[in-house]
């Protein structure tokens, strides 16, 4: 039989966005190392139900790190204690017997809580809806081969677009600052010819968005990119920095 | 009711241009009097409602998830086809065309397979036009790779994150719509039914997550996108919150529900650690490629791989396959997996999985040739189970991955009820009993971005809508159907908790509605499913009530669902008394273990229609013929 576990589980408790929260402690056994993170909170849950007590309400959706869905701050950091994955793809064998682990929501003044460990990540997509795309109808594309790209700038393309929103980046920065997600988006188009006609309109519009929504500035702690599941590099931010400072002083 | 497919007369390369032609057009100033309800945000819903509201159309656009861009076409890895033939290999329309058509065991409707394959280069060319980074040469021109056992290089990729950056792409197409006005998003949305107005479908209500308040939104059609239903097998490759309610509300309302038994299992997924399993991870199959699958030849043989010498080994698909060895398709993989496993041979603390050895790849070509090609597959796989597959082999096992039935649509893509349209996984229409690698991306956005932006302008045009309110009370109706519903399920107080239903119905449904099924296996399915749902609505436990984010509610109801569209799997499969494609009946197979097809009876699609919860479903079928791929048998010997 695998190796199982013995846990103190530190989670937090919020019935509501203006409700005030807790840290409230659980015993789970019996947690098979081959369980991921998740799956723990699963076991954790039923628990819950057959004793009478509300389960605790998390985020989740893949399961195998693609989809930006979960996100949870485990003993103080995104997505916990490996680099480069989500906390769905985060595996109890990296956990001692006996262990206490504290779990709380991405904390971030633009992600309101919603309720335990689910947050609302809304300010995202209305910063995307301010230009983090192509604007090209259905319909009036040349054909595929019509623009060549150098392999290299759809390859740079390629690490920038493979940000999947998860908000890690906002939650583990000091200023709650939504940098590396924009930076990202907007770096991908800088490197594509598609994303040229409307460059500085994306850069300012999308930078605006951001700061309306309430994220905190860039001071280049560098954290974000420490707990991106992604690996998306700060030079994203630097990039977007650039763009935004081009965009404003060519502005019409 | 008779099925009337609605496919246009002509030749089959003539039909969809003839088509448009003949179909009527809503002109431009109209178009924005006319309000759409799109259900779902994956690639056909997220493009279908982009393209609509490009059009001119308001839309209304429901998501389960908190965004658009989590909907689950992310998770597809491999890539997506078309008919470019850039690398000048020989593809064509007619090839694609003919491969969906022979890959689905023919099983799908020509006029639908031969039109996804005509509308696949646009797809790539609109991505392109999108900034979707697919994968380039050197010289600038985008890279094509052989997909799935095909013979020619037609498939297009972004890296292993094919699905995510179509998704994107779809995903930025919406928001630009958002920002327009023209769609008004809904996110943590989940449709619990459909509104009907006058026999035609007016709307749906759908439950707000965050608050429990079930809100009502009208509209002159509703276009459901909401994608498989593979979860009803409990584990599966499906993302946790895929599920089948948005469809089932509509098959209740008298929409058709078409080949159900038709599923896809994938043979390289990571196999089931424990009862603690919540989903299950697949990896590309090109590791087959590679990889020789094996078990040992003795029961109980508990060495570690390593040390079990050659002779000892049952290389079995090698042996049962010989020309194709490894590489045969995937249903075969799968059964000869389960079939191993069966008779006790299988590797693993559970049983339940075979090896799938790289230990030959990697003495001939070396480890770093092998880290080049499959080196993130290898990682995810030790991240999970714990196990460096360049030291022991990998073990694998086949899980449910996507599902061809669904709601039967016509070749406008609309159900049997009028005014709805199902895209995507949720229709039953272009791949037959069995889908081709590559072919489900390129199904849900031919659907969202080329079909129903035309099809649905004639249906508006030929139909008489009168304003609907979604105060009327058809809508009221409906509205408090739905909060009764609700309300049962929290106040059955009893002492199973909805996993553990899903569990049980998962575990029912995977021995004997699973990859090889029989007769009496189908009939004992159809009787615990029903004792299982008996119990389910006695027994079930809910924590918490409706005014609040509760997922085990949400979860309550997608899986009361499940426990009806369960027993319709398995009394489908009892129907189809032949083997095709992902359907295997054990009954019907060569002497090899091949399927063995009974066109003569079954060149049918089963359309189903409710009467009833514990009622028996009418059946409907609609005859397939093949006049331009001739009917043959497969072999992979």
């Amino acid at each position: 039989m695998a190796e199982l576990l013995t846990l103190r589980l530190r989670v937090w408790r919020q019935e509501s966005e203006t409700a005030p929260g807790k840290l409230v402690d659980y015993h789970v056994d019996g947690i098979s190392v081959d369980m991921s993170f998740l799956e723990l909170l699963d076991v954790l849950n039923e628990q819950l139900i057959h004793k009478g007590d509300d389960p605790v309400e998390f985020d989740s959706d893949c399961r195998e790190g693609i989809c930006g869905t979960c996100g949870l701050v485990i003993n103080g950091v995104a997505h916990g204690p490996l680099p480069g994955i989500t906390c769905c793809q985060l595996h109890m064998r990296h956990f001692k017997d006996g262990d206490t682990i504290t779990i709380e929501p991405w904390r971030s003044a633009a992600f309101p809580i919603i309720r335990d460990l689910v947050v609302d990540r809304d300010a995202f997509d209305r910063i995307i809806a301010a230009g983090g795309y192509v604007a090209t109808n259905t319909g009036a594309a040349p054909d595929a081969n019509a623009l060549p790209i150098a392999k290299n700038d759809a390859d740079l393309a390629m690490d920038a677009s493979s940000c999947i929103g998860c908000g890690a980046c906002v939650a583990s920065c000091p200023n709650g600052s939504a940098a590396l997600f924009v930076g990202a988006k907007i770096s991908q188009y800088t490197f594509l010819p598609q994303g040229q006609p409307e460059r500085r309109r994306r850069a300012l519009r999308m930078v605006a968005q951001m700061d309306r929504e309430g994220f905190g500035n860039c001071s280049n702690h560098a954290e974000c990119e420490a707990v991106c599941p992604k690996d998306i590099s700060i030079s994203n931010i630097a990039r977007m920095r650039r763009e935004y400072l081009k965009a404003s002083l060519l502005r019409e | 009711m008779k099925l009337n497919a609605r496919v246009p007369g002509g030749p089959i390369q003539h039909k969809w241009e003839q088509h448009r032609f003949n179909m009527k057009l809503i002109n431009p100033a109209n178009k924005r009097r006319h309000h759409l309800v799109v259900v779902g945000t994956g690639l056909a819903g997220a493009a279908a409602a982009a393209s609509l509201a490009e059009l001119g159309y308001n839309v209304t656009n429901l998501c389960i998830l908190d965004s658009p861009r989590r909907a689950h076409s992310i998770a597809a890895q491999g890539g997506i086809n078309a008919t470019k033939n850039y690398p000048n290999d020989g593809d064509s329309v007619w090839r694609l065309f003919y491969d969906t058509v022979k890959g689905g065991d023919y099983r799908s409707r020509e006029a639908n397979v031969y039109r996804l394959a005509e509308l696949s280069s646009t797809i790539i060319d609109q991505c392109v036009a999108q900034g979707v980074p697919f994968a380039r040469e050197y010289g600038g021109t985008l890279a094509n790779r052989s997909f799935g056992g095909a013979q020619v290089s037609r498939t297009f990729y972004a890296r292993g994150q094919t699905g995510q950056q179509l998704l994107l792409g779809a995903y930025g197409a919406l928001m630009r719509q958002v920002d327009t006005g023209k769609v008004r998003l809904y996110p943590r949305r989940e449709m619990l039914d459909l509104v009907l107005v006058d026999g035609k479908a007016r709307g749906i209500v759908a439950r707000n997550l965050l608050t429990g308040e079930i809100e009502r939104y009208a509209g002159d059609a509703v276009i459901l996108c909401t994608g498989g239903y593979g979860n009803v097998y409990y584990l599966s490759t499906n993302a946790v919150n895929c599920n089948v309610t948005a469809a089932w509300r509509c098959y209740r309302r008298g929409a058709y529900f078409a080949n159900p038994c038709f599923t896809q299992i994938h043979p390289t997924c990571i196999p089931v650690a424990g009862e603690h399993q919540s989903k299950l991870t697949l990896m590309s199959e090109s590791l087959r490629n590679d990889g020789r699958v094996w078990v040992p030849k003795e029961k109980g043989d508990s060495r570690p791989a390593p040390q079990i010498p050659e002779e000892d080994r049952d290389y079995f698909l090698e042996r049962k396959y010989p020309a194709f060895g490894n590489l045969v398709p995937r249903d075969i993989a799968s059964r000869s997996a389960k079939q191993v496993c069966d008779e006790g041979l299988g590797v693993g603390e559970t049983g339940l999985s075979v090896y799938l050895d790289f230990a030959d790849a990697i003495q001939r070509l070396g480890e770093e040739a092998i880290r080049d090609k499959y080196g993130n597959l290898f990682d995810m796989y030790e991240r999970i189970t714990g196990e460096n597959p360049y030291q022991l082999p990998m073990r694998i096992y086949p899980a449910v991955h996507y599902t061809m039935g669904g709601l039967w649509v016509d070749y406008n893509l609309m159900s049997t009820i009028p005014g709805l349209h199902v895209l995507g996984e949720a229709n039953f229409s272009d791949h037959g009993a069995n889908r081709l690698g590559a072919s489900a991306l390129m199904q849900g956005l031919a659907d969202g971005y080329f079909v129903i932006p035309y099809t649905i302008g004639d249906y508006l045009a030929r139909t008489d809508l009168p304003e609907v309110s979604a105060d009327s009370p058809e809508f009221e109706a409906i509205s408090q159907e739905a909060r009764q519903r609700l309300e049962r399920l929290l106040s059955l107080k009893g002492s199973r908790t909805p996993r553990q239903f899903h569990r049980q119905l998962g575990h029912i449904m995977w021995e004997d509605v699973g990859m090889a099924r029989n007769e009496k296996g189908l009939r004992h399915a159809m009787e615990a499913i029903r004792e299982l749902r008996a119990q389910f609505w006695q027994d079930l436990k809910v924590p918490g009530s409706n005014d609040m984010l509760n997922k085990n509610l949400e979860m309550a109801g997608r899986i009361a669902d499940y426990m009806e569209l369960g027993e319709l799997i398995a009394r489908d499969a009892l129907l189809r008394d032949e083997s095709c494609g992902g359907h295997f009946r054990e009954e019907h197979q060569t002497q090899e273990g091949e399927a063995l097809r009974n066109d003569e009876d079954f060149a049918f699609a089963a359309a189903w229609e409710f009467t009833g919860v514990d009622q028996e479903p009418a059946i409907h079928k609609e005859h397939l013929d093949f006049e331009y791929v001739k009917l043959s048998q497969r072999s992979y010997e």
